[in-house]
């Protein structure tokens, strides 16, 4: 097989062997399941209507005369299509996740029951204020545990996903320099090993970027940082933990160096997982960090979202925060959403309404159900569960940084493969036959082959051992010639490896129909 | 703890072969300044009862929508959700996977993804989607980034009549890159007037229909103008269930249209998370922000869907990505597609069909009450009204009756002058009781 030997390879092996496909394209159980488009029929519904009282007369000129073009199926037929495609999903509920950077954590069901509750979940963002003060008195308890665990002074609530946190804390730290008269700062400085998000949300709010290089311990680069500090710089972005699975020693000096020369300090809290109830990022001199809800306080990552970012502050960038946000006064709770006065400080708004208050409500009772006691525990078991990982398998795998404890995360490099002909894509392809989602693959960047393992706290000892005791096997297989297991892999998922490059190159981004028959000649 | 699974003895033996003394060896790199030993001043963990009646107790605070005569819409719908939608959402498979990033262990993501492309595109009238964003007004402010990416012009105009929400995110996101942008003043029926602050400079025109008002406008006319001056047109809808009743925003001569798409198989909860649409034209999807997913072939020749065009995106560009998007809106695009393929065609035309006809009763009920005016011209399910009173003090009374009777627009925008507007919704939830209950209500505040 011809690999790529820089980056990710995109493109399997055309002359991959079978394992002796069914005579229909079923593997087992699983059913080769068609698109909606040429399962449904033009005509049928799942729903049941009653008939309009009224046509549609006054709106002459304005209604829709071709066919749109959507199938209809029935509910038995919805019902099994989408089982039928939630089979060929792996989820946390199926194995361990081990995805680094992205806490894969058990998601408790209670959190889901009190979303659904019809108080929260039926409640429209702008009913008023006195029918809404069990909600407003949920953000505002929950921005209270943010802001006590992290010993911040402020929250601002409404961004919906980690990167959109980021772009809160970087427009409010863009209009505290300009309320100082520093509007000309250009600059954001970002170590090598960032989350690809820090550059792009710099560059989204116009900033330019500078790159800080790495020691070899897998840190920023103190002198480098130094070197790169001046009066041009508005921020810094760092992960602490760090992207590399590591706590970055030097934190105190970093902010400080940082203020010294007037810029804030970002810390991106997608590894609060690692520290939450053992240390507050506040303590740390950091001015704003995000809090991915869906990592740290365990709502479901759902295939990729919704998640929820809100934004913890310094006192220097908390007049900035955007609208809305919940102030509690003598008749209850209200909801300044058109900041007037001293309050126009803010930036502006970041979203429609109030932010992801669904999560809002399980990230709520996550916390409650864990207490500060449990959190702390959180914590120290998940980089216990990294630790033990990174004790097993450095006997056959090379972590990138062998010396001292990692994080939440353990770091592997792709040394020990060289000369097997396999790949770090291919192990991790491989790992699918074994039953667990593969690792995080070629990040951080800084890292050779680099695979990122987070296993959170939500394993047990015996899973991690199934999963340790899987990953050795395989290492094994690897050094000792089984090249095929790899480079074919997966053979036992619900398909084998994908063309990416094919895909890429000649786009099908929607179904189309094979024939030129238009969508609804029935 | 019940979602912690070590025992003490686990994490003892886990300790010796690691080789460390204690968990604190593990937090060595930690700054002595910042290891915390007190507790927190935070409660102590709690179990599912306690849990449980803390929340209920919260939520029992709230007034939701189908406790009684209900009209909010303005960005949000009250529509009813079929049960199959919540049952498949929390499949484990669903619920609890990530980011398809390994799509041969994802394609049950993955192939709804592709699905809900094709129903958005379908919708829209255009050739691609994308994903999904994070809601309607995030999905607004990326379209006019893209548009200035297209273009390599830096002005965006703002019709009077959109969100005020929207405008208020778009200019935000926009001025942060130096975007210069144009907010007409807030107006019913006035989308066309767009036209006439086009110019050469002008990246895009960006216009709402059903807009915020509920104006239902043919924006034909605005699309020539826009493409005679090189400028893209934007069209924003924000109740998804119109696109069953109206002309396509792609029918009427879009570039772009975004939407909220919380109407279709997403519940209210109290704004988020809802689900951005983005549509485009096919000579646009490389600058379009966001998630796509494209179709291909396994190794054995089957096939498969998988993340593509990825070079857009910022773990590959980092900052010269088209957007800092890291996620889309997932589950929220799973509930969307599984509503969508309930509904069907016929599905979806019947239920926008229902809404636009309960709409008008509402109209016919609130004009025959004294001293209030119907102020949207065409509508589709929302329109707005003039009251003889103040809208949010005659909100607010009504609460007491149990009548959440609709949106005053001077919430959304304090500055327009507008205090007597009221914006009312109705959809297919909305009985004839609630009307009535609405009707008798204003009619008690009047005095008549």
């Amino acid at each position: 097989m011809s690999m790529n030997s820089v980056g990710r390879p995109t493109r399997p092996d055309q002359q991959s062997p079978g394992v002796g496909g069914s005579l229909t394209g079923a593997r087992g159980l699983l059913q080769d399941e068609a698109l909606i488009f040429e399962l449904g029929g033009w005509d049928k519904t799942g729903v049941d209507l009653e008939a309009p009282k009224f046509d549609a007369s006054d709106l002459d000129g304005l209604v829709r005369s071709a066919p749109i073009g959507l199938p209809g199926l029935s509910e038995p037929e919805a019902m099994r299509h989408y089982v039928r495609l939630s089979q060929k999903n792996h989820a946390i509920d199926l194995a361990l996740y081990p995805l680094g950077s992205c806490t894969m954590k058990h998601n408790p069901r209670l959190n889901e029951k009190m979303a659904r509750l019809a108080g929260f979940g039926d409640l429209h963002p702008l009913t008023p204020v006195s029918a809404s003060q069990g909600a407003l008195a949920l953000m505002d308890r929950l921005a209270h545990w943010l802001k006590t665990l992290t010993a911040m002074p402020a929250v601002a609530m409404s961004p919906k996903a980690g990167a959109h946190g980021e772009l809160c804390g970087l427009l409010c730290i863009k209009a505290a320099h300009e309320a100082k008269g520093q509007g000309h700062r250009r600059t954001v400085l970002v170590p090598t090993s960032a989350h690809g998000t820090n550059p792009a949300t710099a560059a989204f709010v116009g900033y330019s970027v500078t790159e800080i290089a790495q020691t070899q311990d897998g840190r920023v680069d103190l002198a480098d940082l130094e070197a790169k500090l001046s009066e041009d710089v508005a921020a810094i972005m760092v992960t602490n933990p760090n992207t590399c699975g590591l706590f970055e020693r030097d934190i105190v000096e970093i902010a400080r160096l940082t203020h010294e020369v007037g810029a804030y300090f970002y810390c991106d809290g997608a590894n609060f997982n690692a520290i939450v109830g053992r240390v507050r990022p506040g303590d740390l001199g950091v001015d704003a960090m995000h809090i991915n809800l869906h990592k740290t306080f365990s709502t479901p990552h759902g295939g990729g979202g919704p998640g929820a970012g809100p934004v913890v502050l310094s006192a220097a960038l908390a007049p900035f925060a955007p609208a809305p946000w919940v102030v509690s006064g003598p008749k209850g709770f209200d909801l300044i959403e058109s900041p007037e006065g001293e309050a126009v400080q803010g930036f502006g708004r970041m979203v429609a309404f109030q932010g992801q208050m669904g999560m809002f409500v399980r990230a709520y009772a996550y916390m409650l159900s864990h207490g500060a006691d449990g959190l702390r525990q959180v914590a120290e078991d998940a980089v216990l569960n990294a630790n033990y990982i990174k004790a097993r398998l450095s006997k056959v795998m090379t972590p990138a940084f062998p010396e001292g404890p990692c994080m939440h995360e353990a770091l592997f490099d792709d040394h020990w493969l060289e000369g097997t002909g396999i790949t770090t894509l291919d192990f991790a392809k491989a790992m699918i036959d074994e039953g667990f989602h593969p690792m995080t693959m070629y990040f951080p960047l800084v890292v050779h082959g680099a695979m990122l393992i987070e296993p959170t706290e939500t394993e047990s000892k015996l899973e991690l051992d199934r999963f340790c005791d899987a990953l050795i096997a395989l290492a094994n297989a690897a050094k000792g010639g089984d090249v095929e297991r790899f480079t074919g892999a997966p053979y036992l998922a619900p398909l084998r490896r994908l063309d990416e490059t094919q895909a890429a190159r000649k786009p099908k981004l929607t179904w189309k129909p094979v024939s030129q028959t238009p969508l609804a000649a029935e | 703890m019940r979602y912690l699974p070590l025992t003490p003895a686990d994490r003892a033996n886990m300790l010796s072969v690691i080789g460390a003394k204690s968990i604190d060896d593990l937090f060595i790199d930690v700054p002595g300044v910042a290891q915390i030993r007190d507790p927190f001043d935070l409660p102590r963990h709690a179990g599912e009862m306690e849990v449980e009646r803390e929340l209920a107790a919260l939520a029992a605070m709230n007034r939701p929508a189908g406790s009684g005569p209900f009209f909010c819409g303005a960005g949000a719908y009250k529509h009813h959700i079929p049960a199959t939608v919540d049952h498949v959402i929390q499949r484990s498979e669903f619920l609890t996977s990530y980011t398809p990033y390994q799509p041969e262990i994802a394609q049950g993501t993955l192939q709804v993804l592709f699905e809900f492309q094709t129903q958005v595109a379908a919708l829209t009238g255009l050739d691609v989607a994308n994903a999904s964003m994070y809601d309607g007004s995030t999905a607004c402010a990326e379209a006019v980034m893209m548009a200035q990416r297209v273009t390599r012009r830096n002005k965006a105009v703002l019709s009077g009549g959109l969100h005020p929400h929207y405008a208020a995110v778009t200019q935000t996101i926009a001025s942060a890159e130096s975007m210069e942008i144009t907010r007409l003043a807030a107006a019913i029926d006035a989308e066309a007037a767009v036209i006439a602050s086009i110019d050469t400079d002008t990246a895009c025109v960006v216009v709402q229909t059903p807009n915020a008002f509920g104006t239902v406008t043919d924006v034909s006319k605005i699309a020539e103008a826009a493409h005679a001056a090189g400028a893209l047109l934007i069209v924003v809808t924000t109740e998804a269930v119109s696109f069953g009743l109206l002309k396509s925003p792609g029918e009427m001569g879009a570039d772009i249209a975004v939407a909220e798409g919380q109407s279709i198989g997403v519940g209210l909860s109290y704004g988020g998370p809802y689900i951005g649409l983005f549509a485009c034209k096919e000579k646009y999807v490389r600058q379009m922000p966001g998630r796509l997913c494209g179709e291909t072939l396994d190794a054995e020749g089957r096939r498969g869907f998988v993340l593509t065009l990825s070079t857009r995106e910022q773990h590959i560009r980092r900052d010269k990505a088209t957007s800092n998007i890291c996620t889309n809106s997932g589950l929220c695009a799973l509930a969307f597609t599984i509503h969508l393929s309930l509904l069907g065609e016929r599905g979806l035309k019947s239920l926008a069909a229902l809404n636009h006809s309960r709409a008008r009763e509402l109209r016919d009920a609130l004009a025959a009450v004294p001293g209030v005016e119907i102020l949207t011209p065409r509508f589709f399910n929302e329109f707005a009204v003039r009251l003889p009173a103040n809208a949010i003090e005659t909100v607010e009374a009504l609460v007491g009756q149990g009548i959440i009777a609709g949106v005053p627009y001077s919430r959304l925008a304090p500055e327009a002058g507008m205090d007597d507007v009221l914006l009312v919704a109705a959809t297919e939830t909305t009985t004839e009781a609630d009307i009535a209950a609405l009707v008798a209500a204003l009619k008690g505040r009047t005095g008549q």
